[in-house]
């Protein structure tokens, strides 16, 4: 059967190459940097089961002060020259396009194929078995019909993930931070505050300290499920559903898509909004969230109001 | 109280703009060390944590790929797509995707689309072509909004999609957390109560983007 073990093995070879081609471009002054950072996340990947809890947390603090101390760069250029893309892509174009729908497509069907099928792969991580599968049978088509430099895929793909840098590991860090703070019971000292916060026998103040308090501690945090079970906890469960008899359902699914606002808006949030910023070679690294406190602020208030009318 | 301090090392770090990684180790020890560990329970427990989310980092497996097809010109097919279908404005563009991303992400196929697999090679090229159809002298801060604008509709369709799913993690989590105070509730309620908010979601953005491709199309006038 194929579990995550597997897509680990895939990511972690892949990190490797990228850390041994990167140790080989001469061109770029911080190789080492590059090279020792992604081979650190490639021994994660590979081996981090077998590190034990404080070897990882090692490891963690070498990726650290790689990227604090400015270790990692880019290298210039690389870039296919835009006319070669050009008339490429006038021969190529359709089958690119194909190949490139292989990966959702691949995802798609084999997340239905393995719940389907029991025993192929592990059914609880079949989207993510299903992709590595589709990344790999769309390289493999790729390759054979436009037959590039063998290493050209891996090359390119560096060059990709040098221009992301150690953003890369950031939604990974900002997960591992919301583990600690769970652990010193950071999320029960804000619910308390807030819980304080709130004026005495009014519905809608409750309602509205429960809806901005799930957005702004989701915004924190960088994750509403954080947020939740504090929430309900020091507003929701005390006073909308207890003492003004709110249905349960709306209070938390509603609630819920109120942190989802907050969740627009920060850049904890970082695999939504920073990462692609740096995929997209944007200026700005807040162009993203930019774009969406448009909606995140509007949404916000439309939800504060759906509890409001559909709870009580 | 004093375990707050991480949060504000975290503010203040994003603001003065130090190095994130740098930041969140340093909130990470400060909180732990608040919360009476010592130094090397919380490297243990963060290098617990990181091991344990490291299915978070392996989208970038997916980079070989994209690499092999944008060296062959994939971004200038997308572009050229947009430029040969008659009314694909950048309003419509992007409206089309918001709903095909909260329709998948409503039946629980939320890894199918995303910033890596479908964003960064179809849909922002595609978008940027569709605003240069309607404006050929964009400036590169439209550039900028409009590709922004491309990885925001991505993030608000699945966030306001995948809420309808039964079987996603927030729904479970929902379920648990109740269940811990004795309310025994279907995941189908909470589906269900998710719904008029992704109907106003659709109704927001749709409206943003119909004045993103006004806004674009009006600087051209005034350009001309």
């Amino acid at each position: 059967m194929i579990t995550l073990g597997f897509v680990y093995v895939l990511a972690g070879l892949t990190f490797a190459a990228f850390a041994a081609l990167g140790l080989l471009d001469r061109s770029n002054p911080k190789r080492f940097g590059n090279a020792a950072f992604w081979g650190l996340l490639a021994l994660s990947m590979l081996g981090g089961d077998h590190l034990g809890d404080f070897g990882n947390g090692l490891l963690v603090l070498a990726l650290v002060a790689i990227a604090g101390t400015g270790q990692i760069g880019r290298t210039p250029g690389g870039d296919v020259a835009a006319d070669v893309q050009a008339s490429r892509a006038a021969q190529h174009g359709p089958f690119l396009l194909l190949v490139a729908l292989i990966i959702p497509a691949a995802a798609l069907a084999g997340t239905f194929l393995f719940k389907w099928i029991p025993g192929l792969a592990d059914p609880k991580q079949a989207t993510l078995i299903s992709l590595a599968l589709g990344v790999l049978i769309a390289l493999a088509v790729g390759m054979a019909r436009l037959k590039p430099p063998a290493l050209l895929p891996l090359q390119q793909g560096r060059r990709l993930l040098d221009a992301v840098g150690w953003a890369a590991i950031l939604p990974q860090m900002l997960a591992s931070l919301g583990a600690v703070f769970a652990l010193a019971g950071v999320g029960e000292v804000v619910g308390d505050l807030i819980g304080t916060a709130i004026p005495q026998g009014s519905l809608f103040g409750a309602v509205l300290a429960f809806g901005l308090g799930m957005a702004l501690f989701t915004m924190v945090m960088g994750n509403a499920f954080a947020a939740f079970p504090v929430m309900l906890a020091a507003v929701g469960m005390p006073l909308l559903i207890k003492q003004y008899g709110g249905d349960p359902a709306v209070v938390a699914a509603i609630g819920m898509l109120a942190g989802f606002c907050g969740t627009l808006m920060t850049p904890m949030a970082a695999n939504f909004n920073l990462v692609p910023a740096a995929l997209l070679e944007l200026k700005n690294p807040y162009g993203v969230i930019k774009a969406q406190i448009g909606t995140a602020v509007p949404l916000l208030a439309v939800n504060i109001v759906f509890i409001w009318l559909f709870a009580f | 109280m004093l375990v707050l301090i991480g949060i504000l090392i975290i503010i203040a770090g994003f603001l003065l703009r130090f190095n994130p990684l740098l930041v969140i180790m340093a909130s990470a020890l400060a909180t732990g060390l608040a919360a009476g560990l010592d130094i090397a329970a919380i490297i243990a427990a963060f290098g617990k944590a990181f091991n344990d989310t490291r299915y978070v980092s392996i989208i970038w497996i997916v980079l070989p790929v994209i690499g092999l097809l944008e060296a062959y010109g994939l971004q200038q097919h997308a572009r050229t797509l947009i430029g040969r279908m008659k009314g694909a404005t950048l309003g419509r563009l992007l409206t089309g995707y918001l709903l095909l991303r909260q329709g998948m992400a409503a039946v629980g196929l939320t890894s199918v689309a995303g910033h890596a697999q479908t964003v960064r090679p179809l849909v922002a090229p595609m978008a940027e072509a569709a605003a240069e159809a309607a404006n050929p002298a964009l400036s590169d801060e439209q550039r900028e909004e409009v590709k922004a604008h491309a990885a925001a509709t991505d993030n608000i369709g699945l966030f306001f999609g995948e809420d309808i799913f039964l079987a996603i993690g927030s729904i479970l989590l929902m379920k648990g957390v109740l269940e811990g105070y004795g309310y025994i509730i279907e995941p189908l309620h909470f589906s269900l109560w998710a719904i008029p908010t992704a109907i106003a979601a659709f109704l927001i953005h749709g409206f943003r983007l119909r004045r993103l491709d006004r806004r674009m199309a009006a600087k051209t006038e005034a350009a001309a």
